[in-house]
């Protein structure tokens, strides 16, 4: 019997608050155990070097050491993807960046470990460096990788949904750009840290900074050579993770083989330098992008075309690849779409997913885009992007099924409260306006290895005691995982949060979930937790209902009492239900799971980008821009988010200014940069920042106020019509801000990040009478392959890829 | 082993002694040798804030502090700012505003505030963002920490009014 929501919807403390601001909350380098030791790793100087030799007998010597381990001890590798298995434990025969670890030492204490890494003798034989993705295509030799495309072209593909270049033909204006957007990192703020421990029964147990138990999990299966049965994972809450804690890490690898070997705990707490190293962050992307318009502003149809500087490993590189173009339809109608993409190895820390992955970038290239367009068609661009929407419930050219859409809604919203109809093109020169959307996955609708079973799976059972204990393999990494079981949990079953239990994040005692990425969890795991909530109330209900005189359907859950709808006598706490339940059917508990529709897309390679739904976010940025010093000011944005609905609207505000200050950081000063270090001293590739000092971040003090409005309608496909909201609100900030410049200054800045020296730069051309832009100014050759041709849904096309000719008989 | 060091600790009004090799900071005393791991790190180099504690109540980053240079004085984590079972009020403000996601800035941020709410009972929110500049958060967006902390010090000023009365 549906009742109104009692628990969901209203804010709450979340569940772990009081762990949290007590210190109680244990991270992964909170634990020690007895007889504990600990491991550091050595590695490579270089960014490119074959390992010739690896010395270790001194340091095997040293004391205090228990164990050096190289790479001659980790024969199998490992990669999150499989079609990307390509990253050694530790470096066996090369070394891709400065960073890539090649030994390790286990000791008893740090500081041991550290002296002993100093006395590890390698010999390098040095190799030419890949400096950038440029770099990479024009040099194939020496490769990277023994894999891949060709040369240094990790991935390369090329999607064409109907005739494209017929659709710029037929616009009245053609608007070609080339953007950037420079790579940045993660920063949790907890650095990685494991603990390796073979449990009473001789199995292996890791306890990690990881937001993916599960694949973790398989993959020191694989590398270690063990069954799975025989390690169990349990991820440790979070400090922060944003993606860069969902590839396994060498070092996860090396205590878990050294605990195996010693018999003894050992652990590794990575330095702020070295999480700086390990990085699968934002890669650096170059686009190109030609759009067709009519005069009345009608989208004609959109080439896409991506580079990507991929770093030194696969990383989660092949789905990025896709992200720099395949959520580009889901918010505007393009009738036709093109979309090639490249990723190339470099001689960097492998990139990987960043919040928002792979799709702020090309983002950023469309909404700026828009509003060149609307500019030169005199429109407002609010206007502009208002007609060209996409229908709920419609199908993209690329056949991706978009659902529920409130995107309308939040540009109405952030348009009326920032008061955009005054200020835009109104205020005075220094000051400006800017507004950019976009949208997000509510997870990805296929997992990282192919598999038919669901992606999230709960148990729930009822104790005696009235508590409510909760199994989920979802991972809590500050987003608030945990607070959404809870919350769906004890609303279902009409009790207080404070009774439910939650058990997460550990492989083994909880149901598979995939973990904390692509904005999945709210979805995937709460749909679960629906239906394994919903099971338990069912058998309740059989039982109790003849005691309440009713039918199973009138039984009602509501403030921890169990009554009949329709009647007035006082009914049971839910205790008592319980226990009458428990008495008939025997021990409650019941499972749930979940997995995302089958998408409309049939082509190969139309797995990525289908979600079961997607959140869409408007955003308004104002700022003041000082002239003389290209000074960028930003005093205050609005940010409508398309929820669905927001299941604890404390947490879900928070996320949404959390992506925000996120993507102004990125837009106005984080950049994970590099640069050569002169011949003399090695000529290699360093990090112009590998400490927080010099990579620049938002401090309290920098942060502009954030104005929220949360647009609630629920989705059918979410548990109780939630969306995403961790990732969303992040992807138009920095769009919003190199627009809401040109409004304040007249000039464009068409890459990431957007720094005062740029903005100087670009007043200096004005001045001079030359275009006032700074940004890209070529596209290299790319050797895209001949692209995989689909028709769109409108053109007779049915998922497949099609043949071309049978596109130029349709039309 | 390398040579370690006997001294007398004053930490969370508690008196005690401790033996640590002497090149140990502050920070990994509490951690390693009292098993105080509320006290956070982010760096170990003095650039996040992570590790804010009070010594002799102003805020220090522990992470830079030898351990024996706090002989003597006293020293207040995490851990002793709850009121026996009870969250003192900038605990259960960071709770309920928001204030803390992943949780792993807050015992930082929290001290420092408590600090500031000592010296200022009434800080307007430019005081409040400028004593925690130096404590980085990259899950909040400081927005709802700022908010936290008003309302805490909102609850301070209403008890000590109480008290008076
Ligand atoms: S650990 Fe970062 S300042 Fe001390
Ligand atoms: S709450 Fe995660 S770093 Fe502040």
């Amino acid at each position: 019997m549906k009742k109104r929501l009692e628990v969901l919807g209203k804010p709450r403390r979340r569940v772990d608050g009081r762990a949290k601001v007590t210190g109680q909350l244990r991270y992964a380098d909170d634990l020690s155990m007895p007889r504990m030791l600990h491991a550091k790793l050595l590695r490579s100087p270089h960014p490119h070097a074959t390992v010739e030799k690896v010395d270790a007998e001194k340091a095997r010597k040293h004391p205090g050491v228990h164990l050096v381990l190289t790479g001659q001890d980790f024969p199998v590798p490992f990669g999150i993807m499989p079609v990307s298995v390509d990253e050694y434990p530790l470096a066996r025969e090369r070394v891709r960046y400065v960073g890539d670890p090649v030994a390790a030492v286990i000791a008893r204490d740090e500081q041991a470990a550290t002296e002993a890494l100093k006395l590890i003798e390698v010999s390098y034989r040095i190799l030419p460096v890949v400096g950038s993705a440029e770099e990479g295509l024009k040099n194939p030799e020496p490769r990277i990788h023994d894999y891949g495309e060709q040369g240094n072209i990790h991935r390369n593909q090329s999607y064409e949904f109907g005739n494209v270049e017929e659709s710029l033909k037929s616009a009245d204006l053609v608007f070609d750009d080339l953007f950037f957007y420079e790579g940045n990192t993660h920063l949790p703020m907890e650095q990685q840290a494991s603990l390796a421990f073979l449990d009473p029964e001789g199995k292996l147990q890791v306890s990690s900074s990881t937001q993916n138990p599960h694949y973790l999990h398989r993959q020191l299966a694989r590398v270690l050579q063990v069954p799975e049965a025989s390690i169990r994972v349990v991820a440790t809450p979070n400090g922060g993770g944003f993606g860069g804690k969902c590839d396994p890490g060498g070092h996860e690898f090396v205590v878990a083989k050294a605990a195996l070997v010693l018999g003894r705990p050992v652990k590794i707490g990575l330095t702020r330098e070295e999480v700086f190293y390990v990085h699968r962050g934002r890669h650096p992307v170059l686009m190109r992008m030609r759009t067709g318009v009519t005069r009345d502003g009608m989208l004609t149809g959109m080439h896409l075309q991506t580079l990507l500087d991929g770093g030194g490993y696969g990383s989660h590189g092949p789905a990025s690849t896709f992200y720099t173009g395949v959520l580009t339809p889901v918010t505007y109608h393009y009738p036709r779409f093109k979309f090639e993409a490249c990723r190339v190895f470099t001689n960097k820390p492998a990139c990987g997913p960043k919040r928002g992955h792979g799709t702020p970038q090309p983002r950023f290239g469309q909404e700026v885009q828009l509003d060149k367009i609307a500019e030169k068609l005199a429109m407002d661009p609010a206007e502009l992007r208002l007609k060209n929407l996409v229908k709920a419930n419609s199908l993209t050219a690329s056949w991706l099924h978009v659902g529920s859409i409130g995107l309308e809604e939040c540009i109405r919203k952030v348009v009326e409260l920032s008061g955009w109809k005054e200020k835009h093109r109104k205020l005075p020169r220094g000051r400006g306006v800017g507004l950019a959307c976009s949208t997000y996955m509510c997870g990805a609708g296929v997992a990282i290895y192919w598999n038919k079973m669901p992606h999230s799976g709960v148990q729930i059972l009822l104790d005696r005691s009235g508590s409510v204990i909760v199994y989920c393999g979802a991972t809590e990494i500050g987003q608030g995982s945990d607070d959404v079981l809870a919350g769906i949990v004890a609303e279902t079953l009409g009790v207080d949060p404070g009774v439910v239990r939650c058990v997460t994040g550990d492989t083994g005692i909880t149901p598979v979930d995939l973990g904390s990425y692509s904005s999945r969890v709210t979805i995937m795991m709460g749909n679960a937790a629906v239906q394994a909530a919903e099971r338990l109330r069912t058998a309740i209900a059989g039982v109790v209902c003849e005691n309440l005189n009713t039918v199973p359907d009138r039984v009602v859950f509501s403030q921890g009492r169990v009554f009949a709808a329709d009647s007035s006598g006082p009914g049971m706490t839910f205790v008592e239900a319980v226990h009458a339940a428990e008495a008939q059917l025997g021990t409650l508990s019941a499972v749930g799971s979940y997995a995302p529709p089958k998408p409309p897309g049939k082509y190969k390679g139309a797995g990525v980008g289908p979600s079961p739904a997607y959140s869409f976010t408007a955003c308004v940025v104002e700022t003041e821009v000082d002239e003389r010093t290209g000074w960028i000011h930003v005093p205050k944005i609005w940010i409508a988010h398309d929820i669905g609905r927001a299941l604890n609207p404390t947490l879900a505000r928070g996320q949404v200014i959390g992506g925000v200050y996120m993507g102004l950081g990125e837009a106005l000063m984080e950049e994970q940069s590099f640069r050569r270090l002169p011949e003399k001293l090695s000529g290699a590739l360093v990090h112009r920042a590998p400490s927080m000092l010099d990579y620049k971040s938002l401090t309290a003090l920098d942060m502009p106020e954030v104005e929220v409005a949360l647009i609630e309608d629920p989705d059918p496909n979410c548990p109780y019509g939630a969306k995403e909201v961790g990732q969303g609100p992040l992807l138009p900030v920095m769009p919003a801000l190199a627009n809401a410049i040109y409004d304040a200054v007249g000039v464009r800045i068409d890459e990431v990040p957007i720094t005062p020296d740029k903005v100087l730069s670009a007043l200096e051309r004005k001045a001079k009478g030359e275009p006032a832009r700074v940004g890209p100014e070529a596209f290299p050759a790319v050797p895209y392959p001949k692209p995989t041709f689909v028709l769109p849904p409108w053109e007779g096309g049915d998922g497949n890829e099609a043949k071309r000719d049978a596109a130029a008989a349709v039309v | 082993m390398p040579a370690t060091v006997r001294c007398a600790l004053k930490v969370n009004g508690e008196e005690q002694g401790v033996s640590f090799p002497s090149y140990k900071t502050l920070l990994e005393v509490l951690r390693e040798e009292l098993g105080l791991t509320g006290t956070k790190h982010g760096c170990e180099l003095g650039e996040c804030g992570a590790c804010t504690v009070l010594v002799d109540g102003e805020p220090a980053l522990s992470c830079l502090v030898l351990a024996l240079e706090c002989e003597g004085r006293s020293v207040e984590t995490i851990e002793g700012v709850a009121r026996g079972p009870e969250l003192h009020p900038l605990q259960a403000a960071f709770a309920d505003f928001g204030g803390s996601q992943c949780g792993y800035c807050t015992p930082g941020v929290i001290m420092t505030a408590k600090a500031l709410l000592e010296r200022n009972a009434s800080p307007t929110r430019q005081q409040i963002k400028e004593a925690t500049a130096g404590n980085l958060c990259r899950c909040t967006g400081y927005q709802q920490i700022v908010e936290a902390i008003e309302g805490a010090a909102a609850r301070l000023r209403s008890e000590k009014a109480k008290e008076a009365s």
